[in-house]
């Protein structure tokens, strides 16, 4: 059920949006994510955006990573 | 980033396990991964094979097939023998045995029992068919729960008069707590969902550790995720410092979606709910707001719908105490025996994210 696989957004229109991974490209509902936009990575649930990938947020988590020894 | 491979990382996955290794006291540490699709994953994975023999993975209570009673089950073949009524459902529970039958043994005489990919789908067959009943069994958690709002809300919106919800929604928090408050359940910490907590946050399990001394850790559904929120929890219990660790800082804030959180609150109110194996829990699930009562089966047809318990006859079937992480799946006496993925006896059995499905295919 919670795939998990972040998509890619490649165009937001109303309040759907074309996402993709890979070579599959799906149709996806936007509007629990106000204010997404092209070029963002969404988690997608049952054919819902859910939410926006943070960028900043998933670099730190794998910095920790390099720093598991240190806690 | 694409996010998926820099979070498979072999080397770093070996270095996670070490140092579980190296921190893992002798005693048995029990961690419960309260998510379906952690417990699939962590087998497809193989992280079993990375962790010591002494620390236990239990599969929790988060597939919603899986803690579907049976009288709901029963109920929705009941629904579909109607000629003028389609059933919409995602395709797990199709499988999922009732009483005396179920839906894919009703689809084979005849019934009109069809899989969606996403709720949304059910308005544009609500169109198609204007002629037909269409119901959708509503079963999830909060993630899911947002997502048959926003259908809901469309479905008013547009006037659609032949779509109906048949609503057993769940959520997670009140079925942690009643597990931690059963004092036959020894569980160390908790790794909570990914998507649930995308909606929630993280915040709604802070009474876990503050009043059971539980350890609470989110994370993701990649290995490293995995095995790193094993990591936070096994820290946790060890230096008895309980909390709630986020690990999926990319995706769950503390205080999750607010647009998602006002979205669901718009359609539902929390009520009570009935979970296969765990029993009822107050203010466990989620029913239909007043102004929505349009589109609940159960308001609109009362008199055919009521729901009753019946007798169980899968006596030996042991899924309660699965779901309650009592019992592994190997020890139940059904477990490959009569109880396969092709045929199951019962639920847990039948999801892919089901712990005896997930056994049986990689155990």
């Amino acid at each position: 059920m919670c795939l998990g696989i972040p998509m890619k957004v490649v165009k937001v229109k109303g309040d759907f949006s074309l996402v993709k991974t890979g070579g599959l490209t799906r149709q996806v509902n936007i509007q629990m994510l106000p204010g997404v936009k092209a070029g963002d990575y969404v988690i997608v649930h049952a054919g819902f955006a859910i939410e926006i990938v943070d960028r900043e947020a998933a670099r730190e988590t794998l910095s920790l990573f390099d720093k598991i020894d240190g806690f | 980033m694409k996010y998926i491979d820099e979070f498979r990382n072999r080397g770093i996955i070996k270095k996670v396990s070490r140092r579980i290794f190296e921190m893992m006291p002798e005693n048995e540490i029990r961690l419960m991964e309260v998510c379906g699709t952690h417990t699939q994953n962590f087998h497809r994975f193989g992280l079993d094979k990375l962790l010591p023999d002494n620390l236990r993975l239990i599969a929790g209570p988060g597939c919603p097939v899986c803690v579907s009673p049976q009288e709901y089950i029963d109920k929705a073949i009941q629904l579909s023998k109607d000629a003028n009524t389609v059933i919409l459902t995602f395709g797990d529970m199709l499988r999922v045995p009732g009483t005396s039958a179920s839906l894919l043994k009703q689809r084979a005489k005849g019934a009109d029992v069809r899989i969606v990919y996403s709720a949304w789908d059910s308005l544009k067959l609500a169109r198609e068919n204007p002629a037909k009943r269409l119901i959708f069994l509503a079963v999830g958690f909060e993630a899911t729960a947002s997502t048959l709002a926003l259908t809901l809300q469309a479905a008013k919106k547009e006037g659609l008069n032949n779509f109906f919800f048949f609503t057993a929604l769940k959520l997670i928090p009140p079925a942690m707590k009643a597990l931690v408050s059963d004092p036959e359940l020894k569980i160390d910490g908790f790794l909570c969902p990914g998507h649930v907590s995308a909606i929630i946050g993280s915040q709604p399990y802070e009474f876990i550790p503050k009043k059971y001394k539980i350890a609470c850790c989110v994370a993701g559904f990649e290995p490293m995720d995995i095995l790193e929120g094993i990591y936070f929890l096994l820290y946790q219990i060890v230096h008895n410092k309980p909390g709630v660790k986020n690990q999926y800082t990319r995706v769950v804030k503390r205080a999750g979606n607010p647009s998602a959180k006002a979205i669901i609150r718009k359609a539902f109110k929390v009520t009570n709910a009935s979970w296969r194996g765990l029993g009822e829990i107050a203010g466990s699930g989620l029913s239909l707001r007043e102004e929505f009562s349009g589109f609940d089966i159960e308001k609109t047809m009362p008199h055919d719908i009521k729901r009753k318990t019946l007798n169980i006859k899968q006596q030996n079937c042991r899924c309660g105490e699965v779901i309650k992480g009592i019992i592994q799946p190997l020890q139940c006496p059904l477990f490959k025996n009569t109880c396969s993925p092709q045929e199951p006896y019962g639920p847990c059995m039948v999801s892919s994210e089901g712990a005896c499905n997930v056994y049986y295919r990689y155990k």
